[in-house]
């Protein structure tokens, strides 16, 4: 049976190029900090790989702090610059659509004695603008928000947002999380004026194990560990070479030969939808086809409930994924869906399709159609 | 390390004592397969010596799950003079405890040719441990009615054993002495120890699992087969577990059943499956992990209408026990953890609103009308697999 992989949101398979990048550079066992040539060897592939993402980012190498992912650079992002400009203020400001790694940091300082406030969304999962201005105060020293949101596909408006912040204080700090945005839609942290940003390899077929942030030239940051002087006196360990190398070779590859394929995610998600429409009652859940992320698409079917569907997909060999991948082992809705004030049949109902430069347009045709086939059977049992 | 092994009920056994000790000493045998240890059967007591150290713990653990076993004890052995056994004491207690503590003697001479009186050796054992006990003397004391140390001395026909302390095993009978069931596993909280209290009483257990892919997860198969090896652990050797593929049955039931009614006929199919099933396997009874009235299908009128079909006895062991107690059980068996992992099973996902809670059972037997019963009880038969768990080792080391 074929394999179809429509869950590019929880993960990606890793280009053949990254696995071959990743072989090489293990076979460099040197450590980064080494004196020695076997060191030097290793620092090269860390470098270079910092070049690329620099690059693509058009930002400068020094910029970019390696961490062991997503999770972490958000973490380091947002204790670092509320713990480093504490003096300045304790007020931060986030949203409630964040993904947990964002918003479960954000409670335990909520907890240690700032103070919290979210921002309000509307029904497609936009920040208020307006509202925003209102939050502002002379003590706030930290605004965060998800950038492109890993269960909708929101696109948050980068731009009007920092400027917005800026305005009022340019003190104040912005951090995004750009995880899902990376390689997806063009990301220029310095020319937004943003201060922090988020990447992660393995939402482009790079290692999981490795992500970064971007931190602006010149913004104070405390860090989360204690060690050793790598990565800036900002994070400190033994360098993960062969990730950070892989995640180097994803980038490259992203931007060398799959730039056109790009282009081709936003095509998959309209045919998709339209194969579906045609043959089954289908809502999407976030913003209309047109001004999502290219690559997520969050449907619910009436009366099905999300699970179900999904293996009966998963028996047809198509892999898609619950409203969010990260709440699948416990039975809470998605704090996100709830946000975007869905009923509960909604958020029951709610699949998540993902989709990568890897996909093509066959596997999208089919698995719309199987999509629609196994809707319909379940509802024969369900009504 | 020798363990004093202690079973209670199966010695009043009468007649039948041979078979119910020879059973016990079969199952310590296969449980403790793999370990350097060997069983020394005497009179009334079994013994388990372990010739390897880094092995102590890991037969402990095992002897503690072996049913018919009432508890243990690690034993020093002496000669029957009173030096030699003043020598283990002293021996005994210096390996073990470091001053200050205060203790206790506490002999049981059943051995009556012996010479000196059970009191007569506590006096003698208690003032020679406490002359001889490191040099500062003040550090230790007698306390006969609160002691931190009891030091316990059985003098028997040819040997005095000493020891400390006693663990529990888990009582009961010897798996197997009473036959063999087959358990109806779901992987909620009851089934598991459903089975473990009829395994306690004899009974070997195989456990059947209805599947109802894709409407559960394959997460909930694997919850279900972690329970199956939860529960292997205290089977001595293995314990089969036989999963059911039930999404057809399920499907025509949805179809074909008005909802309030479909639990009810699931549940008699499942218990019709669990019939053959049991046939194949030649066990004698189904086992459920019913409670009386703890959810809308197990009244008296549904726990009939499901089994009513069946030409076998159903253990419910569970019947009156409330979710607390049966909860603190599954904790004491090591099974609730696995138990509450968030999987769904085939009863969650369909669940109707509002069930009958007192079916009728001309009702119900019309509504089977609609399905070709027969057909798919036999289709589904076809279809199981089965995995067998067995008694893994609990304690490693590098």
């Amino acid at each position: 049976m074929e394999e179809i992989y429509l869950d590019n949101c929880s993960t990606t398979p890793l280009f053949t190029e990254v696995m071959e990048a990743m072989y090489k550079a293990q076979l460099q066992y040197g450590n980064p900090s080494s004196l020695h040539f076997k060191g030097i060897q290793a620092e090269k592939y860390v470098e270079e790989a910092r070049k690329i993402i620099a690059g693509a980012l058009k930002a400068s190498p020094e910029e970019i702090i390696f961490t062991s992912g997503g999770t972490e650079a958000n973490n380091l992002a947002i204790k670092g610059l509320a713990y480093r400009h504490y003096r300045k203020g304790s007020h931060l400001i986030t949203t409630p659509v964040e993904h947990p790694s964002a918003l479960n940091t954000f409670q335990q300082l909520q907890q240690e004695g700032f103070s919290v406030s979210y921002m309000r969304i509307d029904q497609d999962g936009y920040i208020d603008l307006d509202y925003l201005k209102t939050m502002l105060s002379n003590n706030t020293t930290l605004v965060s928000f998800i950038h492109v949101n890993n269960e909708t596909g929101t696109i948050q408006n980068i731009k009007n947002i920092c400027r917005m912040v800026k305005d009022f204080n340019p003190n104040i700090l912005v951090h995004a999380d750009g995880v899902q945005a990376l390689g997806k839609i063009p990301l220029r942290p310095g020319q937004y004026n943003l201060d922090a940003l988020t990447i992660s390899a393995h939402k482009i077929h790079g290692p999981k194990g490795t992500g970064a942030l971007w931190i602006k030239n010149g913004v104070l940051l405390q860090p989360l560990f204690q060690g050793g002087n790598q990565e800036n006196n900002l994070r400190p360990g033994t360098e993960n070479v062969a990730g950070i190398t892989g995640f180097g070779k994803a980038v490259s590859e992203y931007i060398n030969s799959y730039a056109g394929k790009v282009a081709n995610l936003h095509r998959f998600k309209h045919l998709f939808f339209q194969e579906l429409k045609e043959k089954v009652e289908v809502y999407i859940n976030g913003p209309e086809l047109k001004q999502g992320a290219p690559h997520i698409i969050n449907l619910s079917f009436p009366g099905i409930k999300s699970e179900v569907l999904i293996r009966s997909l998963e028996e047809q060999g198509i892999y898609s994924s619950p409203g969010s991948a990260c709440h699948s082992r416990n039975n809470q809705p998605s704090h996100v869906l709830v946000s975007l004030g869905l009923n509960k049949e909604r958020i029951d109902g709610a699949v998540r399709f993902s989709f990568s430069v890897l996909n093509t347009e066959e596997e999208i045709e089919y698995s719309a159609k199987q999509v629609a086939h196994c809707v319909k059977d379940l509802q024969k049992l369900v009504f | 390390m020798l363990y004093l092994i202690r079973y209670g009920e199966i010695a009043l056994k009468g007649k039948n004592r041979k078979f119910f000790v020879d059973t016990l000493t079969r199952n310590i045998k296969e449980s403790l397969q793999g370990l350097e240890a060997r069983i020394i059967s005497e009179h009334s007591r079994i013994f388990v010596e372990v010739n390897k150290e880094e092995h102590d713990e890991e037969v402990k653990h095992r002897l503690q799950r072996v049913f018919g076993i009432v508890s243990l004890s690690p034993v020093s052995t002496a000669d029957l003079s009173v030096e030699d056994i003043q020598e283990r004491a002293l021996e005994l207690l210096q390996s073990s405890h470091t001053p200050p503590f205060t203790f206790k003697v506490e002999t049981r001479r059943a051995n009556k040719s012996f010479s000196y009186t059970s009191p007569e050796m506590n006096k003698m054992l208690g003032a020679y441990l406490l002359k001889n006990m490191l040099n500062n003397m003040e550090d230790i004391s007698v306390d006969v009615h609160n002691p931190d140390v009891e030091l316990f001395v059985e003098i028997r026909g040819q040997e005095a054993y000493l020891f400390l302390e006693s663990y529990p095993g888990p009582g009961g009978l010897p798996l197997g002495v009473s036959g063999k069931g087959l358990l109806l596993l779901s992987g909620g909280i009851d089934s598991p120890v459903a089975g473990w209290l009829c395994m306690k009483r004899g009974l070997q257990i195989e456990a059947v699992h209805f599947h109802s892919y894709p409407f559960t997860s394959e997460r909930s198969k694997e919850k279900v087969k972690e329970l199956a090896q939860k529960l292997a652990e205290y089977s001595s050797s293995s314990i089969n577990l036989h999963v059911i593929p039930f999404t057809e049955i399920q499907k025509e039931i949805q179809l074909h059943c008005p909802k309030e009614l479909s639990i009810t006929v699931m549940r008699r199919m499942m218990f019709r499956l669990g019939r053959d099933l049991a046939q194949i396997l030649r066990a004698q009874v189904l086992i459920t992990g019913e409670s009386l009235g703890q959810v809308a299908s197990q009244t008296i009128e549904n726990m009939h209408a499901a089994s009513i079909g069946v030409d076998l006895p159903v253990f419910r062991p569970l019947l009156g026990m409330d979710k607390q107690e049966i909860i603190n059980k599954s904790q004491t068996i090591n099974t609730y953890d696995t138990s509450i992992k968030p999987y769904e099973d085939c009863c969650t996902v369909f669940l109707p609103e509002h069930p009958v809670t007192r079916p009728k059972l001309s009702r119900v037997n019309e509504i089977e009308q609609n399905l070709d019963v027969d057909a798919l009880i036999e289709k589904c038969l076809h279809n199981y697999e089965t995995f067998t768990f067995k008694l893994t080792r609990q304690h490693t080391y590098i």
